[in-house]
This record gives structure tokens, sequence and C-alpha cells, in this order.
């Protein structure tokens, strides 16, 4: 048996989110976890397993799809929901745009802020009262303030002079209809964190989170992947490089970092000795404006 | 570092101060100090801090707020900060310290180990440094590091150092600080990285740890975290609807160890119903415990099938706790609507919930002069001893003995908003 020995704070930092999870499933009425296929939402899946296993989730996952993925991660995706037989639930932003709620300026632009709209239908559709995702404080600074359950109006708005303080581990994730909780267990996690309980944990991920071979662009300094929805420009010239991925997510907007890190415990080591934060590297989107992520958040990003 | 204790592998503290105090620069020093900020925002930084026309790096833009704090020029809220050492995981809790913000200070003390309260050297101890040891104490937290920021400005002068330190100690005496708690004093110069986490070339005279040498050696404990067994049930995992005809009969219960340690064979006491049994197994995910410990989340399964839900807490069956339905506590207001002592609120207490009227406020607390004032109701960020009646019993601790099952908080029953937060006498 198991003893004591070496607890780390990878098991507290494990108990605490089992607590939030715990807290959503007693305290919500029909709360849904947002799943991506990417690695902080399957550390979330393995979290959940470990809170309610062995009863099914009392929550089904969401994918809010913006058509702008790697097929690697929806394969992955659709492959760990069937494993761990739980329900999932996918909402494109595709369908938002024939619906005309949601309206492009331009073809190809990125669609990770069109995500609101179409995560605000699924809320509406489903009547979700508590939406999981997983968010981390360190990840930008509109977050360090986060709650670990943060409360949105009937517009999936985040106020942020408009949070119930939330103290010790009481959390309160009380709402009328129509207002939402923002659920995040994992808050108090980095990015350090997150890759460490992935290695402890043995986790799979999707494989471009690993170094392999990609042909790319330089663009203003920036690495970026040449695919059919990112077409290299004129005078541009094409290299093939070792690349992995930081972070997956729209691909118009996300870029990977050059690495030969191919497996967990190599991006732990280059984690450890990176000199750039995870969405200084890799989010296109984010740097458009000191306060994008801000601003995102109160239309309702999560 | 402690093998046998879930939390020692990380430590939370809080830093009290004001802007004035270099509280930002303390907090930036640290990240910076100790490699925690990496290049793009470290450029970003000195972006700014040219356009603001300042000659070098000012740490203190590494906790800027969000935008709309910008704006304001004010901090509406606690931000979370993390740093790693080779040793142990670092939360900050980063509350902003001025009077109105009481309710974010309270905030930020309540998941707090250690607070870090920081005295301008100029300045000495002012009421500010009073109301924040204040604070600390009420919310009990158990290690307390006074931070004399600002040595370069009094050219590193001993003798005022140690005047300080006088002052600081008498006053802990008076409002019995010390008691069951640990005071450290540190001279520093945030600015110029001075005994943060390098002792610096400046303060040759002082022998004493650095504030990172502190924070390395600092237990993270906390009230009745290795006392008596406290277990609120959060969620009864029943899969009997399951295909899998083993689990027809299970029935975990979930939760926390909130204090104390619970093993397998160990006799148990469900309140309030108070059903007796025996601890069958502990689980956590598809590993079996002989024993959990404070803090950790586990499934408790029991010899006898007991009913058993939400709300309810397991306890030894050795030890005894009488449910209650008046409780006496001190309260921080936290909404800007008042009380109102005609309406019922509901008490969120561990994982139970309950309704709540206002027997009696006995007095509030004047945070300035720590005197005792009759008020007739409470407003946002006052303090006061006040008397609840429940509809429901909660099983609880004093929140001296127990930081879980002693605290609470107060919910608005039409916006659901938490307006309080209690600590019971």
């Amino acid at each position: 048996m198991p003893t004591l020995q070496n607890l780390t704070h990878l098991d507290w930092l494990e108990s605490e989110a089992i607590h939030i999870l715990r807290e959503v499933a007693g305290q919500c009425s029909n709360p849904v976890l947002l799943f991506s296929g990417g690695k902080d939402s399957l550390c979330l899946l393995r979290l959940a397993e470990k809170a309610f296993r062995p009863g099914r989730f009392p929550f089904p996952l969401l994918h809010i799809d913006t058509g702008h993925n790697y097929n690697e991660v929806i394969q992955f995706r659709n492959f760990r929901a069937k494993e761990l037989n739980e329900r999932l639930i996918v909402r494109s932003v595709e369908d938002s745009m024939k619906r005309g709620t949601v309206v492009l300026k331009t073809p190809h632009e990125p669609r990770n802020k069109h995500q609101s709209v179409t995560l605000l239908e699924a809320i509406a559709e489903f009547e979700f009262d508590c939406c999981i995702g997983g968010a981390r404080r360190d990840e930008e600074k509109a977050r360090a303030k986060e709650r670990i359950m943060s409360f949105r109006d009937e517009f999936g708005q985040w106020d942020p002079k408009n949070q119930r303080p939330e103290l010790w581990n009481l959390y309160n994730a009380k709402v009328h209809k129509g207002e939402n909780i923002r659920a995040f267990p994992i808050s108090n996690w980095t990015e350090m964190d997150v890759w460490q309980y992935i290695e402890r944990e043995k986790l799979d991920l999707p494989s471009i989170y690993f170094a392999h071979k990609r042909p790319i662009v330089r663009r203003l300094g920036a690495i970026v992947p040449i695919t059919p929805l990112t077409p290299k420009k004129d005078h541009e010239i094409i290299e093939e490089i070792m690349v992995r991925y930081r972070t997956v997510g729209d691909i118009t907007c996300t870029a990977p970092v050059e690495s030969t890190a191919d497996t967990v415990h190599k991006i732990i080591i280059e984690t450890a000795s990176t000199t750039i934060t995870e969405r200084g590297a890799t989010r296109l989107d984010d740097q458009t404006s000191d306060a994008s992520m801000e601003q995102r958040k109160k239309e309702g990003y999560f | 570092m402690s093998q046998q204790n879930i939390q020692d592998s990380l430590l939370r503290f809080m830093t009290c101060g004001s802007v004035d105090d270099g509280k930002s620069t303390l907090i930036g020093r640290l990240l910076f100090d100790t490699k925690t900020i990496l290049t793009d925002t470290l450029t970003q930084i000195e972006k700014t801090s040219k356009k603001r026309g300042m000659a070098a790096i000012d740490l203190s833009l590494i906790t800027d707020g969000l935008q709309a704090e910008r704006e304001q020029g004010i901090t509406i809220d606690v931000a979370y900060r993390y740093f790693s050492t080779g040793k142990r995981k670092y939360i900050i809790a980063d509350a902003p310290g001025h009077e109105q913000y009481t309710r974010n200070m309270v905030t930020a003390a309540s998941t707090a180990h250690l607070a870090i309260i920081l005295i301008d050297a100029r300045k000495g101890v002012l009421t500010q440094t009073r109301r924040h040891s204040f604070l600390a104490k009420l919310v009990g937290i158990p290690h307390i590091v006074v931070a004399i920021n600002k040595m370069d400005l009094i050219d590193y002068d001993e003798n005022q150092y140690k005047s300080i330190c006088e002052d600081y100690e008498k006053f802990a005496k008076e409002i019995k600080l010390s008691e069951s708690r640990t005071i450290e004093f540190v001279p520093m110069s945030a600015l110029n990285g001075d005994m943060i986490v390098a002792r610096g070339e400046s303060i040759h005279w002082y022998q004493g740890p650095t504030l990172l040498d502190i924070l390395e050696k600092t237990t993270a404990d906390y009230a009745g975290k290795d006392k008596n067994f406290r277990f609120p049930v959060q969620f009864v995992c029943r899969p009997h609807a399951s295909d899998d005809h083993q689990l027809h009969d299970f029935r975990g219960f979930m939760g926390r160890v909130e204090s104390g340690s619970i093993s397998v064979g160990d006799e148990i006491t469900v309140l309030p119903s108070r059903y007796k049994s025996k601890v069958k197994s502990i689980q956590l995910g598809d590993i079996t415990l002989n024993k959990a410990i404070s803090e950790q989340s586990v499934t408790i399964l029991l010899e006898d099938e007991i009913d058993i839900s939400r709300g309810d807490m397991i306890i030894k069956s050795n030890d005894a706790i009488e449910p209650t339905k008046n409780i006496n506590a001190m309260v921080c207001w936290l909404s800007e609507t008042a009380m109102a002592s005609s309406r019922a609120y509901l008490i969120r207490h561990t994982s139970r919930e309950s309704k709540a009227k206002l027997d009696k406020i006995d007095f509030k607390v004047n945070i300035e002069t720590l005197g005792h004032e009759i008020i007739p109701n409470l407003n946002m960020n006052d303090i006061a001893q006040v008397t609840f009646k429940l509809a429901q019993p909660i099983m609880m601790d004093a929140y001296q003995d127990n930081r879980s099952t002693g605290a609470f908080i107060i919910i608005d029953e039409s916006t659901y908003h938490t307006v309080g937060a209690g600590m019971i006498d």
C-alpha cells in the first residue's frame, strides 16, 4: 500500500482541484466541463476521474470548435471522450456563422474571440449553470485576479468590480436562471505544474505538443506554421524545422516554438529553462493590446 | 521538508502594505530574483517604464493590474502570483492595503500561512501597520514577518531599525499577537534587492535570515490542521446504475479531510444523524490508502450501509462535537449593501448551508483604535461580533481551534452574492 511519503505540491494542487470539482457537482444543477483536447483540459479530465470515479462524471464535456483546429487535436479529443465513456457535446463557431450570430470581418481571421458567442449559445441551449474550465491565474495578468468560481451575468460578461469575495475554501456557485459560474479548478497551477502533473499521471497528449517537423515561415519574429488556413506570403521562404506547441488553439493565431523536446520529461526541462511566457510565445492575438484578454473576458470569453 | 505533510511543499502568504511602502516592488523583487519573470514580460515592463520616464526598470509594474484599475489608479482586488524555489511552491496573495479594502485583506488572509507586514523605515509603525496586524490575528495567520523596507532611505541605520522592532513588539504584546504565533523581523531594501532573496552589500550588521530564508523554513500550518478529524461530505458516489455489477452496492463519501487524519478501521460518527460505523476503505482515484491526512481529497467507504448526504460531517467516534443552531462569531461585512438586520441570510459552513437570522450585534471593532463600538447595523468593511440563529444545525469548532470548521460565509438570499465572512468564537 502506498504511504504518505513524498507528498508534493502536485498532491496539494490535485486535492484542491478535486475539492473544487466536487463543490461544483454539489452546488450546481447543470454544470459542464469545457474540453478542447488541450493539455490543461486533459488535466481536468484526470482530476475529474479522481474526483468522481467509480461513478460517471456529474457533467458532460463541451467543446466549442472554432473550425480552426489541428486534426490531431480533434481526433484526440474524440478518442479521450470515448475512452472515458463520457458524453461529449460539440458546438461550432461555423454554425454560429450560419445562424448569423458570428460575423467575420475577414474570412480567415482568428476565431478565438468568436468562441464566446458560440459558448453563450450553448449555455443557453442546454441551460448550463456552470462551465468548468482549465484557465490558470499565471497565464495572463487579467487572470491573476480571477476567482476560482467566477460570476458571469446574463450576457456572459465578467465584471471585475462585481466578483464575489472568495474566502477559505468556501465557494459560492449560486446563480439565478440565465446567470453562470465559470469554475477554474487549476487556477493555482502554473505551466510547470501542468507539465509535471502530466508526467506524473502519464497522461497522453495530442502529438503536436511534442517536437515534430513542420513547414513554417518566420514572420515578424514569430514562427508561423504553413497550413491551408495560414498560407505563406509571396516573398516568404518556407523552412522545415523541429517545433512543438505549448498551447493548442485556433490555427490562425497559435504559433509553435522551436524545440526538439519529444517527451514530457524533455518538455519539463525546456519549460524550466525557458525565457518566454506561454502566451507571449504562442498567442499572436494577446499581443494586440496589453489588456486584450481582459477585454475578451468582459465579452464573455472563458 | 516534512514528508508527512501534504502542504509543506507549498506555502501561501500575503503581503500587507500600501503601494507607498514598496509592496509592489517587494513582490516584483521576489519574482524577479527567483527568476519567475520571463523576458517578454520584462520587455513589456521595460517599455512601460520608459514610457513613464523612468531610468531603470520599475519592478512594481510586474504586479500592475487590470486596465480598469489602471484607469482609476486603484487596486480593486486580491491578485494571486506564483513562484517556486527548488524547495517549494509559493502562492502570494497580493491585497491592496487601504482601509476601505479591509475585505480584500480578510479574503487574502483566509488562505495564508504567513503574512508579510511592510513598514516604511522612514515612517515606522503606523495606524495601518496596527490594522494589518490586527486583521492577520483575527483571521488566524500563524506566522508574521515584519519587513522593514526602504532601509536605503535611512542609510541602513541599525538603531532606527531596532527602535521600529521594539515599537512593533510593544504593540504586538498589547494585542496579544505573539500568542501562538511566530513574529520575525527583517530589514530590507526591495528597490535594491537587499535581504529579499540575496543578502546584498549594505546591511552588514544584520546576521538574521533573508526574507526568502524565512519563507523557505516556515511550516505551512494553520489552526487545527493536525488535530481533530473533520470530514465534511461534499458528494456521495453511488454508481448503482453502472454496467459493473460489483459497483451495485458502492457508496463512496467524497470530501476533503479538513483537519486531523483517518485510518482504515477507525470508528466514526456521522453528524448530525449520529450514526456510527467503521472505515472500510479510503480511496484516492484508483489508489487505496491506509490513512488520509489533512488537506487530502479522498473517498471514504464505510462498513455499514448508512444514509449520508452532502453537508453531513464525519468525525471520529472518540471525539464529540455538538451540532448547534446558535453561533457567535466575528463577522467581516463584505458587501456595499449594508446588512439588513430584519432579513434572513444564507450561511455556508463547510459543505453545509443554512438559513440564518441575526440575533444581535454585540459590538463593532474600530480597526484604527481597536476599541469596541455599539452599532445598529453592519456596513462594508465593518468587523463586528455578531450572534446568529440558524434554521439547520451546523457542526462547528471555534475558529481559533480549527480554521476550516470555524469559518463560514454569508450569502444574500436574493442576489446570491457573498456578503460576509464569519469566524466562530
